[in-house]
């Protein structure tokens, strides 16, 4: 007698019906337009990790290390999402204090379809908490940019894991939680204005990135032995995705699908494309040359640091702000990176820590109560409204983020160190990441 | 039997191979290889660091011929490959002692 189809779904059911019961029935304030755009947001940023930072990074290393790099972004879509649905997101977001939540949302419990009013009224928590996800993933996965080519797998996964416990749920929840010490939006004492995580995100993976970078030391062969990019094109199709999944991350940062988005999108395009033309020129002088691989990274500079402006500034700033990161992190990436010498192996902490920095400051500068009246409305925002002390909060956020990204890093890299070591052996290094630790080549032309 | 190797510009490849058609050679070897002679290589920049790049890449033709046909094979070359600049490449002539086909264990130049 066959087994009945039907039946094989009952013990899923069985696993199902306590969270059912836990959570609240829909309210009727949702709005499915609202809704819509940040599931559609979530996928978006997702899309930035998972191939967009994959594509670009992997482009960006050897041959022999292409699966590796891609493999990285792709163990934190899975890793982090598992640390979030059990209590990451509860770190992050959950009530507790000014620096960090509780335990009140491990599980998620708590965590519903009903509206969590502090964050959003008119979506669902688990809404609210899947794009917050995608934010978590994306963060320590840009890291990997510093350690290319020569991290363990294993010590990896172990570094990333507890880095989003003790460096990103803290910062996020100080900036976006319940009661965060920089929470510009729900009271904080000294109120940071990071729109789309310029502090949380980009500072925090940026500094972290250097201190991984010094702590495990350069490539076998760095600077004498050329390392060229292995496939420009694999970068520039991860940059063009990342430049789309980023009106997600910024635009769904607005958490409605509102003018404030407007906003956040507009000024999202607008600083990405004069970064891309800023950082084009500035190789144009220098080398005689402007490259497809500079024009993508200077793309890439312009999103970063619009991330935390981007919905609270007009547009014609947000052209500056394009075009000053983009000369700012050539110079960084190229004069700062050679005269100091560490090996930031993709400029993890060139484009993101300081891209991060300069944004989070002119946020500062230019953010105004026009586009986005954070502080109550008629209320000044920034400088742009005369409001020049948010300059000053800018800084403290900043000068947090890097405090908490340098000290964080440092003792988990100790740990992890001693615990089981952090870098493949030189044969290893030089045999290449995809064959030692995945025991795969990323191309196999000749079957 | 002579081998003779030949190492020519990518573009030309197409000329060499025509020509030696044309004077009765049909067997030959091709590889993709990377070299330079007195030709300079050229220099690329990615995200501000400078890489010379000195190898650059070529074409090279291998075939075994009847000591009767290899002057004819070797002007066929040159005559298709010139362009008169540095980089046009060069020829190698050595002696093969031994030559096999598989097919039915024939030796010699009937082999060929």
């Amino acid at each position: 007698m066959r087994p009945r189809r039907f039946l094989l779904p009952l013990p899923l059911l069985l696993l199902a019906a306590p969270a059912a019961l836990a959570q609240s029935p829909a309210a009727p304030a949702i709005s499915s337009g609202d809704n819509a755009w940040m599931l559609t947001s979530a996928a978006l940023v997702l899309l930035m990790t998972g191939p967009g930072l994959a594509l670009f990074y992997g482009g960006l290393v050897r041959r022999k290390n292409v699966l590796a790099t891609m493999m990285q972004s792709f163990a934190m879509m899975c890793i982090v999402t598992v640390l979030w649905a059990l209590f990451t997101y509860s770190l992050a977001f959950g009530p507790g204090n000014a620096f960090i939540g509780g335990f009140h949302y491990a599980f998620l419990h708590h965590v519903g379809l009903a509206p969590d009013p502090d964050y959003s009224s008119t979506i669902p928590a688990q809404t609210y908490m899947i794009y917050q996800l995608m934010f978590a993933i994306i963060t320590p996965a840009l890291i990997c940019g510093a350690f290319a080519e020569r991290m363990k797998f294993s010590a990896m996964c172990l570094f990333l894991s507890l880095w989003t416990i003790v460096v990103y749920s803290p910062m996020a929840h100080m900036v976006w939680g319940k009661g965060g010490f920089l929470n510009a939006a729900l009271g904080g004492s000294v109120p940071c204005l990071d729109f789309a995580g310029g502090t949380v995100v980009h500072i925090t993976s940026g500094v972290s990135a250097l201190v991984c970078a010094l702590y495990l030391g350069k490539r076998v062969g760095y600077p004498k032995e050329p390392a060229p990019p292995h496939s420009v094109v694999l970068s520039f199709i991860g940059a063009c995705l990342l430049w789309v999944g980023w009106f997600g991350f910024n635009a769904g940062s607005a958490l409605a699908a509102s003018g404030l988005a407007t906003s956040a999108f507009v000024n999202t395009q607008f600083a990405t494309a004069t970064a891309a033309i800023s950082w084009c020129i500035a190789e144009w002088i220098r080398n005689g040359k402007p490259s497809a691989l500079g024009a993508i990274s200077g793309a890439v500079a312009g999103l970063v640091a619009i991330t935390p402006a981007s919905g609270f500034v007009q547009p014609m700033p947000a052209l500056i702000i394009g075009a000053v990161a983009g000369a700012f992190c050539y110079l960084m990436v190229t004069l700062v990176k050679s005269f100091f010498g560490y090996d930031d192996s993709l400029d993890a902490f060139g484009v993101h820590g300081a891209g991060g920095t300069i944004g989070a400051l002119l946020t500062g500068f230019f953010a105004t109560t026009v586009i986005n009246p954070i502080y109550g409305p008629g209320k000044p925002t920034g400088a742009a409204d005369g409001n020049w002390h948010q300059v000053l909060n800018q800084l403290v956020g900043v000068a947090i983020a890097w405090g908490l990204a340098i000290v964080g890093t440092l003792i988990l890299l100790k740990l992890v160190d001693m615990l089981i070591g952090l870098r493949v052996t030189r044969e290893q290094e030089i045999e290449g990441l995809d064959v030692t630790q995945h025991g795969e080549e990323g191309y196999d032309f000749g079957s | 039997m002579q081998k003779i190797e030949a190492v020519i510009q990518p573009s030309k490849l197409d000329a060499v191979k025509d020509a030696l058609l044309e004077v009765g050679i049909e067997g030959m070897t091709i590889l993709e290889a990377r070299g330079h002679g007195r030709q300079k290589g050229h220099t690329e920049f990615y995200r501000g660091r400078e890489y010379t790049v000195d190898l650059l890449p070529k074409i090279k033709i291998e075939m075994v011929v009847r000591d009767e046909i290899a002057e004819k094979a070797i002007q066929a070359i040159v005559s298709s490959a010139r362009t008169g600049k540095i980089g046009d490449g060069k020829i190698f002539v050595s002696k093969i002692d031994e030559a096999i086909r598989i097919r039915n264990d024939e030796r010699g130049p009937s082999a060929l």
